[in-house]
């Protein structure tokens, strides 16, 4: 008797499970298709640095202090900067990251006292091995603030005269567009 | 010229032999392309169970996966493992593939779109599909691999508990229709879907009415053993013993490589397309409509309208069964050995012996009276 009623609940049971599994079938997909259709990136995401600028005039906030390079573990950062003709600070005139070293620690991001650097969205970075080894993070903000419609700013341009021909406040509220 | 020539093929001396060159083509024709878009069906059900598209990237809905894949298998070498019998182990793919091939030929598609209307159908398709057991144990041994071996003598066991119930169960189908002529069979399954072998059991409508019984009370739970039996005879999931890819290697057919194992492969689904062909003969009315004596019988017998609709409804029948099968495979785990001998050994030959018992029965008695 134990076997009829064992038999006979274990096949309702498959029928339970076959009634699941049909309207699963019949549900929609929720695939993105990736290289397809891509999801957003969380902006908390940890890319590779970049470097921060000021949207108004398109500068740097790095003032080429070397604090990131040297809190860096795995120094992975080599940056160098002048003083600009009649300007105060020193500005940023290359930055190179070896991003195959770069841990990801986000440590330069906290040591910067100029909140100078960021993490970017990038997360497609799958290459042959030496092509990210030296990214020039200043030519990556010269893009993008060209992406955006500005003129970068150039460190070895003479100083100007008179007031500085500041571009008209873009509407754009330039996202850090992906390259 | 073209006229003359296709006038001497079309009668009658040599019209015998076209129409069986046409029927083995069209035969060849349909276990590829089946066995080619099943495993597509088969890969699309497993991604929408699963909530997954399934291939899409090769052409629309991924139907070019299959040639891609037949690509793939011709283009790699084939190789036998040193120290293997190799006559054997060439002869047991082509083993495996022949069976289903010679069966469908014994399988009427429609009221007249069949090879050869044996009068003993039934029993060519059962000799000849049990072939396969004797195909993968000779894979299994002349592979000269411990794990192959162990696997295929699992295969046999498994086919072989599962044989008994499954005749058991066709013996208690003969009982009631008197013949093993399939489209005899079939044709004595007209009217109603009522009248289909699943139901008929019950009550016999055609005969006589509720007091009539048609045989076998127990017509419902006589197909679903079939089924199970169909499913392990053709070793696939839950019963997928003989390959069982996520714990042995791939069983019997770990030595096989490139079409070697293709033609495997294919034959898993050519025998599927068998088993379920059999099943919808044998209980699901084959090509008969289920709509009544009166519109469904004319529907299926109006000519070669009717002919291409009878062909409509097997197929519909037929690849609901094979649908189910994948949808069976992706819903439950695979077995443990013993359970599944158990489940043969135990349950299903002690209920198909019943079934035979009772239905041997009540066929005898309303002739005592």
């Amino acid at each position: 008797m134990n076997l009829v009623t064992e038999t006979f609940s274990g096949f309702l049971s498959l029928i339970t499970g076959l009634r699941i599994t049909i309207k699963q079938f019949f549900s929609p997909t929720i695939t993105t298709h990736y290289p397809h259709q891509t999801l957003p990136i969380a902006k908390k995401f940890r890319g590779h640095i970049e470097l921060k600028w000021n949207e108004e005039t398109g500068k740097p906030n790095c003032t080429a202090c070397n604090i990131c390079a040297k809190a860096c573990p795995s120094d992975c950062i080599v940056l160098d900067g002048i003083k600009p003709a009649g300007e105060k600070g020193k500005t940023v005139t290359s930055y190179k990251l070896d991003y195959t070293l770069c841990s990801l620690c986000s440590l330069c991001v906290e040591a910067c006292p100029f909140d100078a650097i960021q993490h970017s969205n990038r997360y497609n970075l799958a290459s042959v091995p030496n092509q990210w080894a030296n990214m020039d993070l200043v030519q990556r903000y010269k893009d993008q603030v060209t992406r955006v419609g500005k003129t970068p700013y150039d460190p070895y341009a003479p100083a100007p005269a008179a007031a500085p021909a500041a571009e008209p406040a873009a509407p754009a509220p330039a996202p850090t567009a992906q390259p | 010229m073209i006229e003359s020539i296709f006038k001497f093929f079309t009668t009658e001396p040599y019209w015998t032999l076209t129409r069986s060159i046409l029927y083995l083509v069209g035969i060849c024709i349909f276990v590829a392309a089946n066995a080619a878009y099943l495993v597509w069906v088969e890969r699309k059900g497993a991604g929408r169970f699963q909530r997954r598209p399934g291939p899409t990237e090769s052409g629309p809905w991924g139907l070019l996966q299959p040639p891609a894949d037949g690509i793939k298998l011709l283009a790699k070498q084939l190789m036998a493992p040193p120290g293997s019998d190799k006559i054997l182990f060439w002869a047991a793919p082509l083993m495996v593939i022949a069976p289903p091939l010679v069966c469908l030929a014994a399988i009427p598609f429609g009221n007249n779109v069949l090879a050869r209307d044996l009068n003993i159908g039934l029993l060519m398709v059962f000799s000849f599909g049990s072939i396969n057991v004797m195909a993968l144990m000779l894979g299994g041994w002349a592979s000269r691999n411990k794990y192959a071996i162990i696997s295929a003598a699992r295969v046999v066991s498994q086919n072989v508990a599962y044989e008994i119930p499954m005749l058991l169960v066709v013996i208690t189908i003969i009982m009631v229709t008197g013949t093993m002529n399939l489209q005899e069979i079939i044709v004595q399954q007209a009217g109603g879907f009522w009248n289909w072998n699943i139901l008929r059991g019950i009550w016999d409508f055609s005969g006589g009415g509720w007091g009539h019984i048609g045989g076998n009370l127990l017509a419902p739970v006589t197909f679903l053993i079939f089924y199970i039996c169909m499913l392990a005879e053709t070793n696939r999931a839950p019963f997928d013993m003989a390959e069982a890819e996520s714990e042995l290697v791939a069983g019997a057919f770990t030595e096989y490589g490139g079409m070697g194992f293709g033609v495997f492969f294919m034959a898993e689904y050519a025998n599927i397309v068998v088993g379920c062909a059999l099943a919808t003969i044998l209980f699901l009315g084959g090509w008969q409509s289920g709509l009544g004596s009166g519109f469904g019988t004319l529907l299926t017998s109006w000519g070669v309208i009717g002919t291409v609709i009878g062909v409509g409804f097997f197929f519909a029948k037929m690849y609901f069964l094979i649908f189910s099968v994948v949808w069976i495979r992706w819903t439950f785990p695979r077995t443990q050995f013993y359970g599944l001998l158990n489940l043969s050994w135990k349950i299903l030959i002690p209920i198909s012996l019943f079934t035979l018992l009772l239905t041997s029965v009540l066929l005898k008695l309303p002739r005592l009276f």
